[in-house]
C-alpha cells in the first residue's frame, strides 16, 4: 500500500472557524473527495435555497393577513403583520366578537411538558441500561439489543391498538401519566442505542486505572464515564425531544382534551374545515418548527447517529 | 458450588442474623413472617404500608446482594421491565386477541374463533388493495429519495465555502413533523391559491387540481415524503463518501483512470454498505407510512392512497373491529420485524468491519 502523500492545499475556509461537517464526520487530510471552490458554493446555494423554499414560504405566510395568504398570484412583497402570532393563542372567532383563548397555550405547554418529562425519564432509565449493555455484557447481549431496537421500528399503529385498550381498562387514557409512560417507552430503545454507542467509544484505560485505585463501580460510572458522555447525553436528549415533539399518532389516540399536543391540535385545525385560516396555521407551524430548526443546527455533528438511532456512527 | 454469596457463608445462623444490607435471606424471612402478621394484627391502612416497607427491604437486600455479580442484569432491568410492560406485553396480549372475535366498543366477552381473523384478513380484497397502494407509494418514494439523496451527497461531498450553512438548509426537512409538512403541502397543492396550481397556470392558463386524480394524489404524497427524507439518504451516503482514503484517488489520478471507472472502482465500494442501510431503513419507514397521507389526502381520492397503516387505523378505531385489526397488525408486524432484523444484521456487520 502506498504511503499517504502530502496533503493537498485545503481551501481557506476549511481551516477557518466554520469547520464543516466533513471534518467532524472524520474527513481528515487522508480521506475524502477533496475541496471545491466558490463555484460549488454557488451551485449548492441555489439547490439548498430551492430545497428549503417550502419551509421559508410557510414562515413568510405566517406574516401575511388572511387575504394576503390566499392572494393569486402569490405575494412576495406585502406589508407584514404579527396578528397571526397573537391569534394563535388568543383571537375572536367571529368578526367583532370577543377574543378568547384558543387553547394553544395549553397545547404548547403539553407538548413541552410531555416531551420534557418523558425524555428525562427515558434518559435516566436508558443511560443505566446502556452502561449495563456496554460494560457488563449479558448472555445474549446482542439479542437483547436487537429486540429493543425492533420494538422502536414497529409500526406505531400496531403498538397502539393493545395499549389503547389497556389504557382504557386501567383509566390511563387521556392522562399525563399515560401518555408520558408511553413516550418514555417510545424513547427508551433510541436512548439505549444512542448512549451505548457513546459509552462504547470511551477508552477503557481511565476506568481501569480508577478501579485499580479502588474506586467502586458506582463511582466509576458517575465520576468517570458519565462526565465523558455529557455531550452525548445532550444530543440524545435533544433528539428524543424532537421525536416526541413531532409525534402524532400516539398523541392523536391517547391524549384527551386536557393533554392534547400541538400536532394533534394542528391536524384538527386543517381536518374538516373548509376555510382554513392559512396565515394563522402558518404562524402555529412557525412557532412549532423554529425550536426544531435551531436545535438541528446545534446538532449537526450528531445528526447521522441520531437519525439512525445510534446504529450508524460514521 | 461457589461461595460467592457472603450472606450464605459457612456460619449459617450467625450470617442470617447479621444486619448487613445484602442479607436477603433474613429479609425474606422477615417478609414471609411479617406480611401475614401485619395483615392479621394491624388495621388495613397501616398494614399496607408495613408490607410495602417489608417488600422494599427485601428488594433492597436482593439488589445489593446481586450487585457485582449481576451488575449488568440489574442495570438493564428497569429498561427491560418498562419495555415489557408497555410494549411486549400489550403485543402478546393483542396476539392472543387476534384469535378471538372482539369489538372494543361492545360489552360482549371475546369469543374464540381460531385462525378465522387471519383468514378473513388475508382473503379480503380491500386489504390487498391497500397493500398494493402501500407498495406503490413506498417504491416511488424510496426510489426518489435514493436518487435525490445520492445527488445531494455528491454535491456536498467536497469542501467549499459556506458548506456548513447550506447543508443545514437541506437537512432541516427531515427533522420536522409530518403534521406540519402535511399542512405545508395541503397549502401548496391547493387548486386556487396553491403555488403548484399557480405555477401550472402560468403555462396552461387553467388552475391545476393535483389531488383529484389517483396518480396526482400519489405523486403529491411521494413528492412531500421524498422531500422530507432525501436528506436522510444524503447523510448516510455522505458518511461513506468522506471515508474513502484520499490516496486511492491520487493513485487513480496518476494512472489517468476515467472518472466513471474511478467512481465504480474506488468510491462505490465505500458507499455500498451505507446505500443498502439507507434503502432498508427508508423501506421500513415507507412501509409504515401513515401521517402524511392521513393529513394530505385522508386516503383519497377513493381509497387510492390509503396505506395499510391507515387501513389498520380505520378497522381498529373507526369500525371498532378490534380483533380483525390485531390480526392485520400482526401481518404488518411480521413484515417489519423481518426487514428490521435484516437492517440490524447489515448495520452490525458494518460496525464490526469499521
Amino acid at each position: 500500500m502506498p504511503e499517504t502523500s502530502p496533503a493537498p492545499k485545503q481551501s481557506p475556509s476549511a481551516a477557518g472557524p466554520g469547520v464543516g461537517l466533513l471534518e467532524r464526520l472524520g474527513l481528515t487530510r487522508a480521506s475524502g473527495v477533496g475541496a471545491a471552490g466558490w463555484g460549488r458554493t454557488l451551485l449548492a446555494a441555489v439547490v439548498s435555497l430551492i430545497y428549503f423554499f417550502p419551509v421559508f414560504w410557510i414562515m413568510l405566510t405566517a406574516f401575511k393577513t388572511y387575504n394576503d395568504a390566499l392572494a393569486v398570484p402569490a405575494k412576495f412583497i406585502f406589508s407584514p403583520t404579527l396578528e397571526n402570532f397573537v391569534g394563535v393563542f388568543n383571537r375572536a372567532y367571529s368578526a367583532g366578537g370577543q377574543s378568547q383563548d384558543t387553547g394553544f397555550t395549553l397545547y404548547f405547554f403539553n407538548s413541552l411538558f410531555i416531551a420534557g418529562v418523558s425524555v428525562l425519564l427515558a434518559l435516566a432509565i436508558g443511560t443505566l441500561a446502556a452502561f449495563g449493555f456496554s460494560r457488563y455484557p449479558l448472555k445474549g447481549n446482542d439479542t437483547y439489543l436487537f429486540m429493543i431496537l425492533s420494538t422502536r421500528m414497529l409500526p406505531a399503529i400496531v403498538v397502539i391498538i393493545p395499549i389503547f385498550i389497556m389504557f382504557r381498562v386501567v383509566g390511563l387514557a387521556g392522562t399525563y401519566v399515560g401518555i408520558i409512560a408511553l413516550y418514555t417507552t417510545f424513547n427508551l430503545p433510541f436512548t439505549i442505542w444512542m448512549m451505548k454507542s457513546f459509552f462504547d467509544e470511551l477508552s477503557p484505560d481511565v476506568e481501569d486505572a480508577a478501579r485499580l485505585d479502588g474506586s467502586s463501580d458506582v463511582a466509576v460510572f458517575f465520576k468517570i464515564c458519565l462526565p465523558q458522555v455529557y455531550a452525548g447525553l445532550a444530543a440524545t436528549a435533544v433528539f428524543g425531544l424532537i421525536l416526541t415533539w413531532n409525534e402524532f399518532l400516539f398523541a392523536l389516540l391517547l391524549s384527551g382534551v386536557e393533554t392534547r399536543t400541538v400536532p394533534v391540535a394542528m391536524a384538527q385545525t386543517i381536518g374538516g374545515a373548509l376555510n382554513v385560516h392559512w396565515g394563522l396555521l402558518a404562524a402555529t407551524e412557525t412557532l412549532f418548527l423554529i425550536p426544531v430548526i435551531l436545535v438541528t443546527f446545534l446538532l449537526q455533528d450528531q445528526l447521522l447517529r441520531g437519525v439512525t438511532f445510534g446504529t450508524i456512527k460514521k | 458450588m461457589t461461595i460467592a454469596d457472603p450472606a450464605l457463608g459457612s456460619n449459617g445462623i450467625g450470617r442470617l442474623l447479621s444486619p448487613a444490607w445484602n442479607n436477603w435471606p433474613a429479609a425474606l424471612l422477615l417478609f414471609v413472617a411479617g406480611l401475614p402478621l401485619s395483615i392479621a394484627l394491624l388495621p388495613s391502612a397501616i398494614s399496607f404500608w408495613v408490607s410495602a416497607a417489608l417488600a422494599a427491604l427485601l428488594a433492597t437486600t436482593l439488589v445489593v446482594n446481586a450487585w457485582g455479580r449481576y451488575a449488568g442484569g440489574l442495570l438493564v432491568t428497569p429498561a427491560l421491565a418498562l419495555l415489557f410492560v408497555m410494549n411486549i406485553f400489550p403485543l402478546l396480549w393483542s396476539f392472543g386477541l387476534s384469535f378471538f372475535s372482539y369489538h372494543a366498543n361492545r360489552a360482549r366477552a371475546p369469543a374464540w374463533v381460531g385462525l378465522d381473523n387471519y383468514a378473513k384478513v388475508l382473503t379480503d380484497p380491500d386489504i390487498w388493495d391497500r397493500l398494493h397502494n402501500t407498495v406503490i407509494l413506498a417504491t416511488m418514494t424510496v426510489t426518489l429519495q435514493m436518487v435525490i439523496g445520492f445527488l445531494l451527497a455528491l454535491m456536498f461531498a467536497k469542501q467549499f465555502p459556506l458548506r456548513r450553512y447550506l447543508l443545514i438548509l437541506v437537512l432541516t426537512p427531515m427533522m420536522l413533523s409530518f403534521v406540519a409538512i402535511g399542512a405545508f403541502f395541503r397549502y401548496y397543492y391547493d387548486p386556487t391559491f396553491g403555488l403548484l396550481s399557480q405555477a401550472v397556470r402560468l403555462f396552461t392558463g387553467q388552475p391545476y387540481i393535483l389531488m383529484n386524480s389517483v396518480w396526482g394524489a400519489r405523486a403529491g404524497i411521494v413528492f412531500a415524503d421524498a422531500w422530507m427524507w432525501s436528506p436522510f439518504v444524503m447523510l448516510l451516503v455522505l458518511a461513506g463518501l468522506v471515508s474513502v482514503p484520499k490516496y486511492l484517488y491520487e493513485a487513480a489520478a496518476v494512472d489517468r483512470v476515467s472518472a466513471w471507472r474511478q467512481f465504480w472502482a474506488i468510491t462505490f465500494p465505500y458507499i455500498r454498505g451505507l446505500l443498502l442501510l439507507a434503502l432498508l431503513f427508508r423501506t421500513i419507514e415507507a412501509f409504515k407510512l401513515f401521517d402524511l397521507p392521513f393529513i394530505l389526502t385522508q386516503g383519497g381520492p377513493g381509497t387510492s392512497t390509503e396505506t395499510i397503516a391507515i387501513k389498520v387505523y380505520r378497522v381498529a378505531f373507526e369500525n371498532n373491529k378490534t380483533s380483525d385489526s390485531t390480526a392485520l397488525a400482526y401481518i404488518l408486524l411480521f413484515t417489519v420485524i423481518v426487514l428490521t432484523n435484516l437492517y440490524l444484521y447489515f448495520a452490525s456487520q458494518r460496525a464490526r468491519e469499521a
